[in-house]
């Protein structure tokens, strides 16, 4: 029995539901959870090695081998690419010695593709043991690997200058940049730490949900659920006690804005958990933050120890008697499905980031079987101005159907990438001449499970009711090959990012890839465009949205860019499975030596 | 207490009881909604997703949903016998179903539903997916080309403290169903021989079984088609 | 009227769906009052000698020669049935689909346990005579459109003779549930 892995069990009370923290202590204290640390687990845990196992399996960043002394893990997102990231990883291949997936001979540098890792207006960025690097270059590349030879860890690692705001913080010290472009109620720090939580414990916990319900505000991670009403549906489940969680996954390739409001506004966050959980009574808060983030991991505990410290976490928050609510930090380990609210809750418990029946929703039974509510890290700090300033004054922002404000994250093909703080029913075309996008062929709304839509369709606006989206604005210009360049890099992020539980979503966009390329590579046919639109129903009957959306890079394409497909079909021939003889004897002629 | 609920599939007048499942409630009114990852009396998952029905426009797996006071369920239209002719195809060309090598042939529920929804060629391609044949357990083989992944037996064998003994491992299309060497070491023959059964198709087989065994024509689905069971019911 | 014309191959398959055929019993004799076979084993013409009415195309294609005669079958035939689960997904012969060709054909002419030590000489077999063998097996429909599929494995007869009669006589085919099986 290993005595530092005890200790690491011990500290989570050898609780299962608490698999995924000592998952993440134990990789980090021995490098990959070796069998040893896996069978002294599982039997601590009381549960079976394929069970553990079946975890471990399901994140990105869990390991059951050595990835390296190093390990490099190179987002390969579309933004990425734009920027450089196909050098970039060739010369870290040259250099390492090895391929991607692979952990070079002497086993110092494993180098991994990994999802958007949120840094997409300053691509091409890497995570190396922890730390995050951004911008990279080909000549940067070679510093790094000198210095991996070298043994420098990655902390003394030369870096030119830490990012801006509390980026250069010395719990932070990243080279990341906020790039907050423009700020609006949510990213100006117009209150006083405190301010909204003082506020609320003199009124009913009703009437903030009332409140709350009046500013009309919806979900800001896409789905757009009416915040008010979910507070309402958890407060009226009957529990033994409720959960607040903080949805802090950002996966959704493309956006970067809560990175950003975690640097800077970490206790407006932390305030509107505390605000959620006065509303809907509930004791305990869980900030589940993507393990992309965990450099922030240091400063936003020290944030949460100043509130503790301040009463406004803990016990009798704000002086008042008997309202107790306590946060902690939920790190996931790489999966894009732990965005989804029940499969969130579902990996905070330990297991597998699966999605969950409906019904029960998590309001009626979430975390531990308790009434739960998942927020958007955005919609939280939004509520603590509508509780400042009051539901009619947030309503004075945004349109009708979509009140308030909605932090965009831009990327791609323009001059000013960052985060925006807009009202809604901001057009697209007004983004474009804030953000600097020129000659510019498509927007990605939403980011890949969102819409492309093209010039046509740019005086369109943003809102539930028109263009909803989560934040990413991912801008492409009429350089690139929209096919081969996005919508295929971003078909393989759903087929590598699906729990794989449901039969349509686990199966069909392979499928789809495989019709995708054979349109690239020219042996497409009207028929393969037909077989597109008609099988892409099958994905309705997936259980979560990202099984429902998993196909949309491919058919908003073929919506709003059919030209593009037409284009690369073989449009006087109607019949082509794809199959080249010439190709399938390729293999065959080579082994047996004949031309 | 038994609470009577009334609802109706495909415009039928139904009657079922409180809390029952879509699938179980129609099963008690003669009508048969096709499933592959159920098993009676254990918890569903909707993984297979071939029990779809619509509900107020919405899919949604009977398995897993629970009737409600005057629902309107529809189930045997055009398009979702299509949907659920499509998945069935989707998992035939996702694994290495090549019937005639395999000694479910006839017992085997995901053939029966390419029978019941005469698949003669799934419209999707054929994947040829690599995977392997493990038989490093004393008792069971998994032949991993067959899973279909549906988790029965993740969540129908337990050991006495209720560990599993199957369980996922990776995700997307990497998924596939491990079993714990150690705590299955000792399984009963009996307890083996139940794993095989609750397996729909052929992929987990006894090493000593009797394969093979019922000629063609005496097997379960030979003669009637699956779910004939429940509809013959019917007065 | 004149005779439906058929033509029958077995490309990557074992003639178990020719004998399926021959399985119709007595109404063979049925069937050659409806058809006239062209290039097919039954008949032994080896080459076409005219248009035809209805391809049977059993096994899928292993080899180049199996992908010339399918490509010459469908140029040559108005319909193409593809017979049994070799045409239709490859079946048998496909199992090897999943082992890079390579180690395939290594393990059956180098290093397998019936070659290891015979022969010192053991190659992979390379005479220009033989045809090219394929990256794996296709199904008959991933090469040319195929208009009708018959499963099992063979199909059974009934199956075929049903099938066929449809087509000779334009009436609707029918497909008991006895009848579609995939072994």
């Amino acid at each position: 029995m290993d005595k530092t892995l005890d200790a690491i069990i011990k500290k989570y009370n050898e609780d299962k539901t608490r698999l995924m923290d000592i998952l993440i202590d134990t990789q980090d204290a021995f490098g990959f959870i070796r069998e040893e640390a896996a069978d002294q687990i599982a039997e601590t845990l009381d549960i079976s090695r394929v069970d553990l196992e079946q975890t471990i399996s399901f994140y990105h960043f869990f390991s059951q081998q050595s990835r390296g002394k190093y390990t490099i893990y190179l987002n390969d997102s579309a933004v990425a690419f734009m920027h450089g990231r196909r050098e970039v990883a060739k010369t870290f291949e040259k250099e390492a010695g090895c391929k991607f997936g692979q952990v070079s001979e002497d086993g110092q540098i494993g180098l991994f593709n990994t999802s958007c890792i949120g840094m997409n207006d300053q691509e091409p960025a890497a995570i190396i043991n922890g730390v995050v690097f951004t911008r990279l270059t080909p000549f940067r590349v070679k510093e790094i690997v000198k210095d991996i030879r070298d043994g420098v860890k990655v902390e003394d690692m030369f870096q030119a200058s830490y990012g801006d705001g509390n980026n250069c913080s010395d719990l932070i010290k990243a080279v990341v940049n906020n790039h907050i472009m423009k700020k609006g109620p949510i990213l100006s720090s117009d209150n006083s730490s405190g301010e909204a939580i003082k506020k609320v414990i003199s009124i009913n916990p009703q009437d903030v949900i009332e409140e709350v319900k009046l500013s009309n505000i919806r979900g800001r991670g896409g789905a757009g659920f009416p915040t008010g009403l979910k507070w309402d549906f958890c407060r009226k489940s009957k529990g033994e006690t409720r959960y607040v969680f903080c949805n802090a996954d950002e996966g959704e390739p493309g956006t970067f804005k809560d990175r950003v409001i975690l640097t800077e506004r970490p206790r407006l966050l932390f305030e509107g958990m505390v605000i959620a959980g006065y509303a809907i009574e509930a004791s305990e808060g869980i900030l589940y933050l993507r393990y992309e983030y965990k450099y922030l991991q240091k400063f936003l505990e020290s944030i949460l120890e100043e509130m503790r410290y301040k009463h406004l976490i803990g016990k009798n928050i704000g002086g008042k008697e008997g309202f107790n609510f306590e946060i902690r930090i939920q790190f996931g380990a790489g999966a894009y499905v732990c965005g989804e609210e029940s499969a969130l809750i579902e990996s905070a418990e330990g297991k597998r980031g699966e999605p969950r029946d409906r019904p029960p929703f998590p309001v009626e039974k979430g975390y531990l079987g308790q009434p739960t509510i998942v927020n958007n890290v955005e919609t939280l700090c939004a509520i603590v101005k509508v509780v400042i300033k009051g539901g009619e004054w947030y309503k004075s922002f945004g349109t009708i159907e979509s009140t308030g404000t909605k932090l965009l994250s831009v990327s791609g093909d323009c001059r000013f990438p960052g985060v925006y703080e807009v009202e809604w029913g901001f057009s697209v075309i007004d983004i474009l001449e804030m953000v600097g996008g020129e000659q510019v062929q498509a927007v990605q709304v939403g980011g890949p499970s969102g819409s492309c839509i093209g010039p046509n369709e740019f005086e369109r606006i943003l809102g539930y009711e028109d263009l909803s989206t989560g934040g990413s604005m991912i801008i492409i210009n009429n350089r690139r090959d929209l096919l081969k360049e996005i919508v295929l890099n971003f078909t393989n992020f759903f087929i590598e990012e699906s729990c794989g539980s449901c039969t349509p979503c686990r199966t069909l966009p392979i499928l789809m890839k495989d019709k995708l390329i054979k349109i690239i590579e020219g042996k497409g046919v009207m028929q393969d465009l037909m077989d597109i639109e008609r099988w892409s129903g099958i994905m309705k009957a997936n259980r979560c949205g990202l099984g429902h959306t998993a196909l949309n890079p491919i058919l908003s394409t073929l919506k709003n860019f059919r030209h593009l497909y037409l284009n690369k079909i073989q449009r006087e021939v109607e019949f082509d499975t794809g199959f080249r003889l010439d190709e399938a004897v390729k293999v065959g002629k080579l082994i047996t030596n004949r031309n | 207490m038994n609470q009577l609920i009334e609802f109706k599939i495909d415009g039928k007048e139904c009657m079922g009881q409180k809390g029952q499942s879509i699938v179980d409630a129609a099963k008690d009114n003669h009508i048969y909604i096709p499933t592959l990852c159920n098993i009676p009396g254990i918890k569903p998952r909707g993984a297979c997703r071939i029990c779809s029905v619509r509900v107020n426009g919405r899919l949604m797996t009977a398995c897993t949903s629970p009737i409600a006071e005057g629902m309107d369920i529809e189930s045997k239209t055009p398009d979702i016998e299509n949907l659920r002719k499509a998945i069935i195809e989707l998992l035939f060309t996702e694994g290495n179903h090549f019937c005639p090598s395999c000694e479910r042939s006839g017992n085997c529920e995901l053939q029966a539903l390419g029978y019941r929804y005469q698949m003669l060629v799934p419209r999707f391609k054929f994947q040829f997916t690599q995977r392997t044949v493990e038989a490093s357990h004393p008792k069971l083989i998994k032949d991993h080309n067959r899973c279909i992944l549906c988790k029965r037996c993740i969540r129908a064998i337990k050991d006495e403290k209720g560990r599993s003994l199957f369980a996922f491992g990776k995700r997307g299309h990497h998924v596939q169903i491990n079993i714990d060497t150690k705590l299955s070491k000792n399984m009963t023959d009996n307890e083996a021989k139940e794993a095989t059964e609750i397996c729909p198709v052929g992929a987990i087989l006894l090493k000593k079984g009797d394969g093979f065994c019922d000629p063609i024509g005496k097997r379960k689905y030979d003669h009637y088609a699956i779910g004939s069971e429940i509809e013959t019911l019917e007065k | 009227m004149s005779k439906t014309i058929i033509a029958t191959t077995s490309l990557a398959g074992c003639f178990g769906c020719h004998m399926s055929l021959l399985d119709i019993d007595e109404k063979i004799l049925d069937l050659i009052e409806l058809v006239e076979f062209n290039k097919s084993p039954i008949n032994d013409i080896k080459e076409f000698t005219k248009m035809c009415d209805i391809g049977l195309i059993e096994g899928g294609c292993c080899n180049d020669e199996n992908v010339h005669i399918l490509k010459d079958f469908r140029a040559h035939c108005k319909i193409l049935v593809s017979v049994g689960e070799c045409a239709i997904m490859g079946g048998l012969p496909a199992l090897r689909n999943n082992i890079p060709l390579q180690e395939c054909l290594e393990e059956a002419y180098l290093n397998g346990p019936s070659v290891m030590g015979n022969n010192e000489n053991a190659v992979i077999p390379n005479d220009e005579e033989l045809p090219v063998i394929l990256n794996k097996v296709y199904p008959c429909h991933e090469v040319v459109r195929i208009d009708y599929y018959l499963p099992g494995c063979p199909p059974r007869a009934e199956l075929i003779w049903e099938a066929l009669l449809a087509l000779v006589t334009g009436d609707p085919l029918k497909l008991p549930y006895e009848v579609v099986k995939f072994d």
